[in-house]
């Protein structure tokens, strides 16, 4: 009997596992945007030492997790799983990262809703009794997924308003079974949505009908309402997908006005540092919960999330290809106090 | 959203995106075209005038404009040129040099010849196949309308 569950596509963790601790790092680009006072680490140049912009993701990705791992003063041996992912072929700057860092591993791909998607898995886990202490973790890197997805920097191309820039960062938490919180509560898991978008370009277009149904379905399966939250936010939307998403959710009877943003609009000042919709990548809402939301909580300035990651599921070949994009988008509560 | 179906989506997303600034655009690169090519003008009038005839001038001034694209590109300054001229900046040769040049630079650690040779024709290689087949085409036609006159 599958007793946690509520609704069609929602669980309620009755141990629901404490954040026990987390950690950001960033590149030069994202330390000077608006968060830049909540990460723990702004890199100075965004190869920080390495050959290539791969390793360098794999550098920051390795780094945020021993540091997230060191906040909650634990070793990487008292961790038992570590869930992370990323945006490049193979999930490589995971692959790597986890190779030195010797914890058991399961490597995730749910291109920028993957942080949640980690969170999800790593809640399931810990609730379940299966383990006590998990990290979960998403790093994205401008430079490297420049190169797999669009075109090499120095290439003179228009970008268009609906692009969105890659964050360069990683974020990672420290998920156990005691703790003080904030706690992880209610997981809505999303279905892909594919309205038939095929620009790439505009992945807010692509993703907000995801976000749609997954927040719509999180508040019919848990009885909420938008108001039960202090801070409804989703991963990359951006600003043109942020305000497609606050249209449609109103046509589904709920308004989120009052309460809602997007992490691909926290982190840049678009017009200032000409980010154009916003920031989208797996850091991206890995940063931002990591860093403003996880501290804003501790603070008690915010008491109850729901955090909404987003993902676009194609791939250069299927664009190449015509192929629509898939959008996924993955929700979970985060509670200072359970109920 | 149930009841949307993926055309009325589609349609939906198209009246909410925002359309290219297409005057401003078109006035950015008719003026950065326009330099490249003043630039052009300037470097073939001073091949001339030091005593090239007009066929090596124009390869020398080709030659020229080719460096200055790879030069540009390799110092970074490029990618601000083609953002801000769009194709005022894609079109002259310059724009050719930095289509080959930046896929050279950032392929590189894929090593010289898997990397740097194979990904240098990314974005230029298409340009060189539909150039070169269609001047073809047009050679032929050239010769069965005029006879090879």
């Amino acid at each position: 009997m599958a007793l946690k569950r509520v609704g069609a596509q929602t669980v309620k963790l009755s141990n629901p596992p404490s954040m026990i601790s987390a950690a950001s790092i960033v590149g030069p680009k994202e330390g000077d945007g608006p968060l830049k006072d909540y990460y723990d680490l702004i890199l100075e140049d965004d190869l920080w030492g390495e050959e290539s912009f791969e390793k360098a993701e794999t550098k920051i990705q390795e780094e945020t997790i021993k540091l997230a791992i060191q906040n909650a003063d634990l070793s990487p041996n008292q961790i038992e799983y570590l869930f992370s992912g990323d945006l490049l072929n193979q999930i490589t700057s995971s692959g790597y990262a986890a190779r030195q860092l010797a914890i058991p591993y399961f490597g995730l791909y749910g291109a920028c809703s993957t942080m949640v998607k980690a969170l999800s898995l790593g809640a399931m886990v810990i609730d379940g009794g299966f383990a006590d202490r998990v990290v979960c973790a998403t790093s994205s890197h401008f430079s490297s997924a420049e190169r797999q997805f669009r075109f090499p920097l120095e290439y003179g191309a228009q970008r268009p308003f609906t692009s969105q820039w890659t964050v360069t960062g990683a974020g990672a938490t420290v998920l156990s079974s005691t703790g003080n919180g904030p706690y992880i509560t209610y997981i809505t898991t999303g279905r892909i949505q594919d309205y038939g978008i095929t620009d790439a370009n505009n992945m807010g277009a692509a993703m907000a009908p995801a976000a749609v149904d997954t927040i719509a379905r999180h508040f019919k399966d848990t009885g909420y309402n938008p108001e039960d939250y202090d801070l409804i936010i989703t991963g990359d939307l951006a600003s043109i997908g942020k305000n497609i998403l606050l249209d449609l959710i109103r046509k589904e009877g709920y308004d989120l006005s009052n309460n809602y943003t997007d992490c691909g609009v926290k982190i840049f000042d678009n017009i200032r540092q000409d980010t154009h919709a916003g920031a989208s990548g797996c850091g991206c809402a890995a940063a931002v919960l990591n860093s403003y939301i996880y501290e804003e909580l501790l603070k008690g300035n915010l008491n109850r999330v729901l955090l909404v990651a987003t993902g676009a599921l194609h791939s250069p070949t299927s664009i190449l290809q015509s192929e629509s994009i898939p959008g996924i988008a993955h929700g979970i509560t985060i509670d200072n106090m359970v109920l | 959203m149930e009841n949307m179906s993926n055309k009325e989506y589609q349609k939906y997303i198209e009246e909410r995106t925002p359309k290219p600034t297409y005057v401003k655009n078109m006035v950015l690169a008719f003026i950065v075209g326009g330099l490249i090519c003043v630039l052009g003008q300037i470097i073939l009038n001073m091949l001339s005038k030091h005593g090239l005839d007009k066929e090596q001038a124009a390869s020398g001034t080709s030659i020229l404009m080719v460096f200055t694209g790879s030069f540009l590109t390799g110092i970074g300054v490029y990618d601000w040129i083609g953002k801000v001229g769009g194709a005022g900046a894609a079109i002259p040769i310059t724009g050719f040099a930095n289509s080959i040049v930046s896929p050279a630079m950032e392929f590189k650690k894929e090593g010289f010849i898997f990397g740097v040779a194979s990904k240098m024709f990314n974005i230029a290689g298409p340009v060189l196949v539909y150039g070169v087949g269609s001047s073809v085409v047009i050679g032929m036609l050239y010769i069965i309308l005029t006879g090879g006159g």
